[in-house]
């Protein structure tokens, strides 16, 4: 007999309400999710991995509207780096977002409309809680790892601050406890880029088009930011776009803005943009220390769970200082902490590109206890 | 498991179910025999990034950082042990690199290659030029060695800032030798030192 809460496109509808930081409460939450190998008869070889702000649940499956692979098959899959032979794999839809989890798109029951802008402010803590009672719905009281770069690393830490218990072990990749001012500044581009477009209406676009030129535009100014100028110079230069020379106008002259362009767009067909503010914010509210008296140490004290943190030299999002200021604190905390920065020209999207000292690190890192 | 013979001297001498760091780690070698031979919960700082990554995948906690630097983060009497072998004489400041170990850890243990090895002096001596040895392979422009030093020297130093000396160990070709005349006799020492 086949378990039907396992496998992919799986969906959850959790039990209860789901008390949010923010003071508020969501009823019916769905959670879109995927599951990759077997649970084992104690359940004690399960992985959560987290993803990033436009990631999804399908780490390892074609991506349905796009139909490009898994957003880290490279990395998740039989006899990889997280090896889905060994261990159950899961990943799911963050809370906010898109693709099959409660968010600004979806019907909230008490209209039958989109809840549009009143979906509750969710923190990342949030997208936690409600990963906690997913698990819960699959019988998986302790995660022998939860894995997650950028803001999935941002839920990995929180994780093991929220649940120290269920959680054996955090690997925490390009990613930071709190979000700078710099983050946040980057961010305010973007959804002041959406709110620009006369197609977002306050968010109430469902049934009509989307404001998708001011999520390019978000899309394009975050972009920028997942790369590295000596990448970005490495892959483009000045170089120009089917041209012999200046159009002295304003198209897409440069190679580079050629490409931003198309990202922008592409992504539109994707994502959702009032999803794509409420998980800015999210990670703009996050700031683990702050949640535990100003003091990052003490959201680890007494932990039991392993840490691993990798960052990359020329990620400037969340730059090595970020992870270093984490693996102070969980030393200052006394818990088992591995860290190392590894050199890539790729900027902060290293993390999911061909890196296979990475791969080294998350395997060994992983197979501990295996 | 064929340690090095200054780290099996310091594998054989910790404690059961200490609490070790292990400052250089380099791949995590010492750590790994101390974890399977004698339960110590052991952590690790090292420089290189490829040893580090050699160190977590065997399971140990290793972090990426400078002793020079990053020894200040630590908490003070977080370890019962702290191991520097074979790096004392890499760092731009011993003295801070040795305070800094015995804040950290109650105990410290400290190898070293003696630079008073009768085969350096000749070496100086007769060829008037800068040593290369087994121990001190590298030629003066590419060595990492920029502070060397001697046990005589160690042993003043030690002296000097009033620190007590619970153990030490001479090794001439990989083999111990006694304490007597090991300024010139040995080839590199170890010392097990206390606050």
């Amino acid at each position: 007999m086949t378990d039907t809460r396992f496998g992919l496109n799986r969906q959850a509808r959790l039990t209860g309400s789901l008390m949010l930081d923010g003071g508020a409460s969501l009823p019916e939450v769905e959670i879109a999710y995927e599951t990759y190998g077997v649970l084992d008869a104690d359940a004690s070889n399960a992985i959560l991995i987290c993803h990033a702000l436009t990631g999804d649940q399908h780490v390892a499956s074609p991506h349905p509207r796009t139909g490009k692979p898994g957003w880290w098959q490279r990395v998740v899959g039989p006899g990889k780096p997280i090896d889905t032979d060994t261990h159950l794999v899961i990943c799911a839809n963050v809370l906010g977002s898109c693709m099959g989890s409660s968010g600004p798109a979806s019907l909230d029951p008490a209209t039958g409309r989109p809840f549009a802008m009143r979906f509750p402010v969710i923190t990342i803590r949030d997208m936690v809680r409600a990963q906690a009672a997913l698990l819960d719905h699959l019988g998986i009281q302790r995660l022998k790892a939860v894995v997650g770069g950028s803001m999935g690393g941002m839920q990995a830490l929180q994780w093991a601050a929220t649940y120290p218990d269920r959680v054996a072990a955090a690997l925490v990749i390009a990613s930071s406890a709190r979000h700078s001012a710099q983050n946040i500044a980057f961010h305010e581009v973007g959804r002041q880029a959406i709110m620009a477009d006369p197609n977002w209406r306050g968010g109430e676009y469902y049934d009509a088009a989307p404001p998708a030129a001011g999520l390019a535009v978000a899309r394009m100014a975050a972009h920028i930011t997942y790369l590295s100028e000596a990448g970005l110079t490495e892959k483009f230069g000045r170089r120009l776009q089917a041209r012999d020379a200046k159009s002295f106008g304003f198209d897409a002259d440069f190679q580079v803005e050629s490409y931003l362009r198309h990202q922008g767009i592409s992504f539109t067909d994707r994502f959702d943009a009032n999803s794509y503010l409420y998980i800015t914010r999210a990670m703009d509210y996050l700031d683990i220390a702050e949640e535990h008296g100003g003091s990052l140490a003490a959201a680890f004290r007494g932990t039991s769970t392993r840490f691993c943190l990798i960052s990359f030299d020329s990620d400037w999002l969340y730059p090595t200082a970020e992870s270093r200021a984490i693996v102070h604190a969980l030393n200052a905390a006394g818990a088992p902490v591995s860290f190392v920065e590894l050199s890539s020209p790729f900027g902060h999207d290293a993390f999911l590109l061909e890196q296979p000292e990475m791969d080294r690190v998350i395997a060994g890192f992983l197979g501990v206890g295996a | 498991m064929n340690l090095r013979p200054d780290l099996a001297i310091i594998a054989a001498n910790v404690a059961p179910g200490a609490r070790v760091l292990d400052v250089g780690c380099g791949d995590g070698a010492l750590m790994a025999a101390l974890r399977a031979e004698r339960q110590v919960d052991a952590r690790g700082l090292e420089i290189d990034p490829a040893n580090v990554a050699a160190a977590v995948a065997r399971g140990l906690s290793v972090i990426q950082g400078d002793a020079d630097t990053d020894l200040a983060d630590y908490p003070a009497d977080a370890f019962d042990y702290a191991i520097l072998s074979q790096t004392l004489q890499t760092t731009r400041r011993p003295d801070q690199v040795l305070d800094q170990l015995l804040r950290i850890g109650r105990k410290a243990f400290v190898s070293f290659p003696n630079f008073a090895h009768w085969r350096v002096r000749l070496s100086l001596l007769w060829g008037g030029r800068m040593p290369v040895t087994r121990l001190l392979p590298l030629k003066w422009y590419e060595t990492p060695n920029i502070h060397h030093t001697t046990i005589d020297d160690f042993r003043a130093y030690v002296r000097e800032r009033g620190l007590t000396v619970d153990g030490a160990w001479f090794l001439s070709g990989d083999k111990l030798t006694s304490a007597a005349a090991a300024n010139f006799r040995a080839e590199h020492a170890v010392f097990l030192l206390r606050r």
